[in-house]
């Protein structure tokens, strides 16, 4: 019996039907042609073509925070995979699993200067998980495999693969197996947390007079949002969120005291502040958490579950450091609670409650809105929370309308909030949000977004158009980079350098001309009715441009060198 | 404060730069650094000198040990250690004095003159940081240096503990 021979090319193919991918987000260029060649004779894997390859990046993404599975990539050598490197270095801040093929020059010429060489594999090294320079055919299909065991497992992230054009061509062929069962002696990420470790963390959560509960994106991407519930309210103690680990816990849920840090509310800012006791859970002390970390949470003892030891006592010192995955830990946290028969201190719990709901009354998050003025941003954040029920997936790009959507927006679900939280990526919002309505063609997919950030990743309208998707963009119109030009009016003196947009172009006629629908909305008295209208248009993609108050400021927020919780309420105004 | 990391890693190419990357994508220093592969080929071992304090350290201990071809990594410094460096020096050696003179250093520090020019020496001393910074000392005092080599430190715990898979 003769073994059936396979090109390097139709192996990729191969092995990611057998990863069963559903879908690789690229463009094609000479390097990876024979790829594409392969992918056009099969029907297994659906590639979409992007416009640019960052969107394909950016797809990947959303489609991998949403899913949970790993977003694929397919870029040729040179410009196409250098494109990339902004879309991996946001998967790699936020820990997203996404494998990154990228071709390369034949073997023989690499180092050459050749046509379209660019050293991928040294360009993407900081800003991966790990990557493969493949340099024969017997490479393809363990590093392929192996690339998604890394990218999915542990704290998750990118992973890139070099595929040299003559090991992908047709005139080289070999037999094809692929190991699925992976097994890396110099990877082994910790799953338990250690026993003496988790003792010593519930001791201090049962002596605890006034513990904060502080979760991060580990929550979501770990899928442990019902657990983490569950701790919360057995220890009934008042819960914040990061940016990234919106969603984690029900954004409507009593004991949330909502997001913290830079433009984080009150209570949560002021909750951390007066903690004894902060039990951090997939969260990484931020430097947009922590404001000055000379001054951060003096009086806390602070324990600290997180997958990846790195993230402990990096910017904060951790009291009691937990490695391993948060939702195992979450569960040996709730066993030993129970071994131990826990019962919350109930005098020092209403105390406790009664000082957060002093800091609540202030009502941080609060904005003025006129009947005959300009729409307040936040305003149209809540009338999209009230149609959509608060259970629409929210992509968002990066600036004023980022902050507005996470502070208005209380997120029902988990991975229902997709932002580029740690790299702050504008242009990250459509393509992220189109990889998510992939994935969920019946659900409400909106990006919000600015006049700024759209226009970064603006000709992925056209691949909307290609493969109908039908997201609804809302863009917060302010005509400025809003976050830009507030960070000018409160420490640059007013002085709006480049961050006004002279010349935006009419958005509605934009994306009439790729085959949407556009609305402009002017009025505050036409902003529901135009919104309701836009969700109710199923089948096309709608561009909503909202036209917003430009000298509105996200408040409230940290006073810079400040401690956790010395805030700006308002613009002169401090907590 | 100065630490010798011990590091077992895959034999793979691209592993080493992944390493000095690190080291200069964080901002660690990195004093010197030594790498080979070991008797068992599949593996490299390095050795790397670097200065920084207890935080830094255990930053740069978690963050290479976080690279999926590291294998393993001990900070040598705080255990009973051995610590030794090649050093290879070509020295002025004109006159008879100074022949002498260089003759008579490398004795003392147990070194051995292992090539010769016509008005040269070459002499090759092991020994650890300090030895062979006091050994460059000496001879300056009574010839000319010409040109050094060192090849940083290698290091290894003394006694039963090993670094191994």
């Amino acid at each position: 019996m003769t073994t059936e021979l396979f090109t390097g090319a139709e192996m990729v193919v191969k092995s990611l039907s057998a990863l069963k991918v559903k879908y690789i987000f690229g463009y094609p260029g000479g390097s990876v042609l024979d790829i594409y060649d392969a992918i056009f004779q099969q029907d297994e894997i659906e590639h979409i073509l992007v416009r640019h390859e960052q969107a394909a990046t950016h797809m990947a993404d959303g489609y991998a925070r949403a899913t949970g599975e790993v977003g694929v990539v397919l870029a040729t050598s040179g410009p196409g995979a250098t494109n990339c490197v902004t879309g991996i270095a946001t998967a790699y801040m936020d820990s997203i699993p996404m494998v990154v093929l990228a071709g390369q020059v034949a073997t023989s010429l690499i180092g050459n200067d050749a046509f379209q060489e660019t050293d991928i594999v040294g360009c993407t090294r900081p800003i991966i998980k790990h990557s493969f320079s493949c340099r024969s055919l017997a490479d393809i299909p363990d590093a392929i495999s192996k690339a998604f065991y890394i990218a999915s497992t542990g704290r998750p992230g990118p992973v890139v693969i070099e595929l040299p054009k003559d090991i992908l061509i047709p005139q080289n062929k070999g037999p094809f197996s692929i190991e699925t069962d992976i097994k890396i002696r110099s990877y082994n990420p910790n799953v338990n947390g250690h026993p003496k470790q988790i003792k010593k963390a519930v001791q201090a959560i049962a002596r605890a007079k006034k513990l904060v509960i502080y979760s991060g994106g580990g929550i979501v991407l770990s899928d442990a949002s019902e657990l983490l519930t569950k701790l919360v309210e057995t220890l009934k103690a008042p819960i914040t969120n990061t940016l990234m680990g919106l969603g984690g816990i029900s954004g409507t849920h009593e004991q949330f005291i909502g997001m913290l840090g830079m433009h984080g509310s009150l209570e949560a800012n002021k909750s951390m502040a007066n903690a004894d006791v902060i039990l951090a859970l997939g969260a990484r002390f931020d430097d947009r958490v922590t404001n000055n970390v000379e001054k951060f949470c003096p009086n806390a003892t602070i324990i600290h579950v997180d997958i990846d030891p790195t993230s402990i006592s990096k910017t904060i010192n951790a009291h009691i450091p937990v490695v391993g995955l948060v939702e195992v830990v979450m569960q040996q946290l709730l066993d030993e609670l129970s071994d131990i028969n826990f019962s919350p201190d109930e005098v020092a719990l209403t105390l406790w409650w009664q000082q957060i709901n002093l800091w609540r009354n202030v009502k941080s998050m609060s904005y003025d809105q006129a009947e005959n003025e300009k729409i307040k941003p936040q305003r149209v954040v809540e009338a999209l929370y009230k149609i959509t029920q608060g259970d629409a997936y929210v992509c968002s790009d990066v600036g004023q309308h980022q902050m507005f959507a996470a502070q208005h927006y209380p997120f029902a679900k988990p991975r229902r909030w997709i932002n580029s939280g740690g790299a702050g990526t504008m242009g990250f919002g459509l393509p992220a949000a189109m990889g998510v309505k992939l994935a969920f063609p019946d659900k409400h997919v909106i990006c919000i977004t600015g006049d700024g950030s759209i226009q970064m990743n603006i000709q992925e309208l056209s691949t909307c158009s290609q493969y109908k998707l039908p997201v609804v963009i809302v863009t917060l119109n302010n005509r400025s980079l809003g976050m830009v030009r507030q960070w000018q009016d409160m420490v640059y003196g007013g002085r709006h350098s480049s961050s006004y947009m002279e010349s935006l172009p009419d958005f509605v006629k934009v994306a009439e001309a790729y085959g949407h629908v556009g609305i402009k909305i002017d009025h505050l008295d036409e902003l529901e009715e135009k919104l309701t209208q836009a969700f109710n248009i199923k089948d096309r993609l709608v561009f909503v441009d909202v036209m917003v108050d430009e000298k509105e400021h996200v408040y409230p927020m940290q006073i810079r060198t400040g401690a956790i919780d010395e805030m700006w309420l308002k613009k002169g105004v401090k907590a | 404060m100065r630490r010798i990391l011990a590091i077992l890693m895959e034999n793979e190419p691209g592993s080493l730069s992944r390493i000095v990357g690190l080291f200069s994508q964080r901002a660690f220093n990195i004093e010197s650094l030594t790498v080979a592969p070991t008797d068992d080929n599949s593996l490299s071992r390095m050795t790397i000198a670097t200065i920084g304090d207890d935080k830094v350290l255990e930053q740069i201990v978690k963050q290479v040990n976080k690279l999926i071809d590291v294998i393993k990594i001990i900070d040598i410094t705080d255990r009973q250690h051995i610590e030794r460096e090649l050093l290879l020096v070509k020295v002025t050696a004109m006159t008879d004095k100074s022949r002498n003179e260089v003759k008579r250093i490398t004795d003392i520090f147990r070194g051995n003159i292992i090539d010769i020019g016509k008005q040269v020496y070459t002499v090759q001393l092991t020994g650890n940081a300090e030895k062979l910074n006091a050994f460059i000392t000496a001879l300056q005092h009574e010839t000319e240096i010409i040109e050094s080599a060192r090849s940083g430190c290698v290091g290894m715990a003394r006694g039963d503990k090993a670094l191994r898979i």
